[in-house]
């Protein structure tokens, strides 16, 4: 294992006339490249415990350890320079335009006027504005969603390796908070950038975490883990209080479908007569097949009416296949299309189309629920 | 939180259109008036007929040295206003004392609890006659404006700016002079403007101990009995008052930071 580029070791923070201290003795590493969520009810002290990183608040005792040294004391100034911080509320400076507001920190830290000026285009680019068009304008002319683009942006004009944020998308309406979301995510695919990343939003930790921690007051780490794990197997009844009764529902998003053992179902491949087709669901015992056409692309549902129904070929009859799966869709995906399909249950096809199986709602349930008893398989 | 930031879009849009438009009235409103009594002065002036008192009250040459003097009085206590309340404003509002902040408001606010009429001759105990000793008078009279304004105007920079500009390695003084004093400039100027007004206003006063200014045009004419005379001092202390206050609301609107 890589050495963790933050650790917070037995750190406490309490305030002077409060007996409960807002941290108590915590100890967190934080890897390089990693999503590390922190997330919990409010006033558990997961703000503060952001905001101890770089040291917006003193730690009452113990250590901050960043890139394997220690930064406890020291100047913070030069420390938060080297930092990202995304906070809810943006911040932006509404006297700046929005290129000044990204150059803050490399304006601090003396970089040269047109290497700022190159960073800026950049870093506008990476989030998805245009430069020529948003460089002079002030904040007050952005959305909310764009004024966040912009906060990320500007956090990460240092070119720092860490970016701290504090519930960056909370202010945010539902629908742009998803795509800032899936932005965000794409953005750190390219990054790699080590982020520290506060919510309140169980949902949203689950969808961009590598790793979750699930706080209880005082900051106390309840549980710490993938989020597969935390879901599947909540440490105490606090985290699955916390986790809620969609749990199982959150388990969807993250797993795929090339997970599940797919259904073999009986196959019917054009060009095949009635009768062939009825002995073999017959043989198999099954009232449903996959009418497939002569490149094991899935065509339409065939059942016993279908079959019975001697008006029209075999390629008319039955339903067609209007939704396929891949084995890259998530579960939630699989579980749209099950419900939406006439058969109850859809057909999962290869990158070219080509049939690989079905995917049933037992078999959903099979993987979901391993220890549910009687759980039948076809 | 989604409806705040909904809220708050459209409010913002709407507060700087009300802004603009007071900024342009402010500074339609303030010439008009002054227009209309220099008509009323040079229509008195030119229709009625002068005794000689009158006329030796009246004499031009008098009346420019006393406007003159008038004007340098407010001048310079608006700006030793400025050089005592700003920098006190700013102290106070840094570190984390805020007794002292509310003490140091009421203390200065004395200032203006005691007539001007007693600060002068206060300050002339204090310090004799002569310019001055007025000008003193004035800035002590004039400060809780400034004051009042410096630190509400710092006070009310939105604190997530000023959070984000810490968090980004910003450090006490450039958050203030980069953050904090742009953003509070628009509020801190129209107290200099008020402090301005009431200084060009007070200065009237001055003649009383011996400071000049239209004061004693006003007070000839009282002692003298010579209405006209009184009518033409007040209208040059209205109109100077007027000018200054109109360049305070030039300096309102240009000396906003763009963005606001």
């Amino acid at each position: 294992m890589t050495q963790p580029l933050i650790q917070l070791q037995d750190v406490t923070k309490s305030y002077p006339g409060v007996d409960v201290p807002a941290v108590k003795s915590l100890n967190l590493d934080v890897e390089p490249g990693e999503i590390l969520v922190l997330v919990g009810p409010s006033g558990c002290g997961k703000s503060t415990t952001l905001r101890l990183i770089n040291r917006m608040i003193e730690p009452t005792s113990g250590r901050i350890i960043y890139e394997g040294a220690d930064v406890t004391k020291g100047d913070p100034n030069a420390l938060r320079r080297r930092i990202g911080y995304v906070i809810q509320q943006v911040g932006l400076f509404p006297h700046r335009t929005i290129a000044e507001n990204i150059a803050t920190v490399p304006k601090l830290l003396g970089w040269p006027k047109a290497k700022i000026r190159d960073r800026v285009d950049e870093l506008l680019e990476l989030v998805s504005m245009d430069p020529a068009l948003y460089r002079d304008r002030y904040p007050n002319e952005l959305s909310g969603g764009q004024a966040q683009r912009v906060g990320v942006a500007r956090a990460l004009g240092g070119d720092p390796d860490v970016l701290l944020m504090d519930e960056p998308f909370g202010a945010i309406d539902p629908i742009t908070r998803d795509r800032l979301q899936n932005e965000f995510l794409r953005l750190q695919g390219e990054l790699k950038k080590t982020i520290v990343f506060v919510t309140h939003d169980i949902d949203e930790a689950v969808k961009m975490g590598d790793r979750i921690a699930i706080l209880r007051d005082q900051s106390e780490i309840a549980q710490l883990d993938r989020p597969e794990n935390i879901l599947t197997e909540p440490a105490d009844e606090f985290v699955e209080n916390f986790l809620g009764s969609g749990a199982i529902l959150k388990t969807l998003t993250l797993r795929r479908v090339r997970d599940i053992d797919l259904d073999p179902m009986v196959t019917l491949k054009q060009p095949v007569h009635r009768g062939e087709a009825l002995t073999a669901m017959n043989d198999a015992n099954t009232t449903t097949a996959v009418l497939l056409d002569e490149r094991d692309h899935p065509l339409r549902w065939i059942d016993e009416r279908a079959l019975n129904s001697t008006r029209s070929s075999l390629e008319t009859s039955g339903r067609p296949i209007t939704v396929q799966l891949q084995p890259e869709d998530t579960l939630q995906d699989a579980l749209s299309s099950m419900l939406q399909s006439s058969a109850g249950m859809s057909v999962v096809v290869d990158g070219r189309g080509r049939y690989l199986g079905c995917c049933t709602i037992e078999s959903l349930a099979g993987l979901l629920l391993p220890h549910a008893p009687g759980v039948p398989s076809s | 939180m989604t409806t705040v930031r909904v809220q708050t879009a459209p409010q913002r849009k709407r507060r700087s259109i009300a802004s603009w438009t007071s900024d342009q009235l402010d500074l339609i409103v303030t010439p008009v008036l002054a227009l209309v009594l220099l008509i009323l002065l040079v229509t008195v002036w030119t229709y009625s007929t002068f005794d000689p008192t009158t006329e030796r009250i009246l004499e031009p040459a008098q009346l420019a040295r006393q406007m003159w003097e008038q004007t340098i009085l407010a001048f310079f206590s608006t700006v030793l206003v400025v050089l005592i309340a700003v920098p006190v404003g700013i102290l106070v509002t840094r570190g984390g004392a805020p007794r002292v902040k509310n003490s140091m408001v009421s203390v200065l606010g004395l200032g203006q609890a005691i007539p001007a009429y007693g600060l002068i001759v206060l300050f002339f105990v204090w310090l004799g006659q002569g310019g001055l000793t007025v000008i003193f008078a004035l800035a002590t009279f004039a400060l809780l404006p400034v004051l009042r304004n410096t630190i509400v105007g710092l006070e009310q920079v939105d604190k997530s700016v000023i959070e984000a500009g810490r968090g980004m390695g910003m450090t006490g003084f450039q958050s203030l002079t980069k953050i904090e004093l742009p953003l509070a400039v628009p509020i801190i100027i129209a107290g200099i403007r008020t402090a301005t007004v009431i200084n060009v206003g007070m200065a009237s006063l001055a003649f009383l101990i011996g400071g000049g200014g239209l004061g004693e045009t006003i007070n000839a004419g009282l002692k003298l009995n010579r209405p006209t005379a009184i009518f033409i001092g007040a209208v040059l202390v209205a109109l100077l008052a007027l000018i200054f206050d109109f360049l305070g609301g030039l300096a309102q609107r240009y000396l906003r930071p763009k963005g606001l």
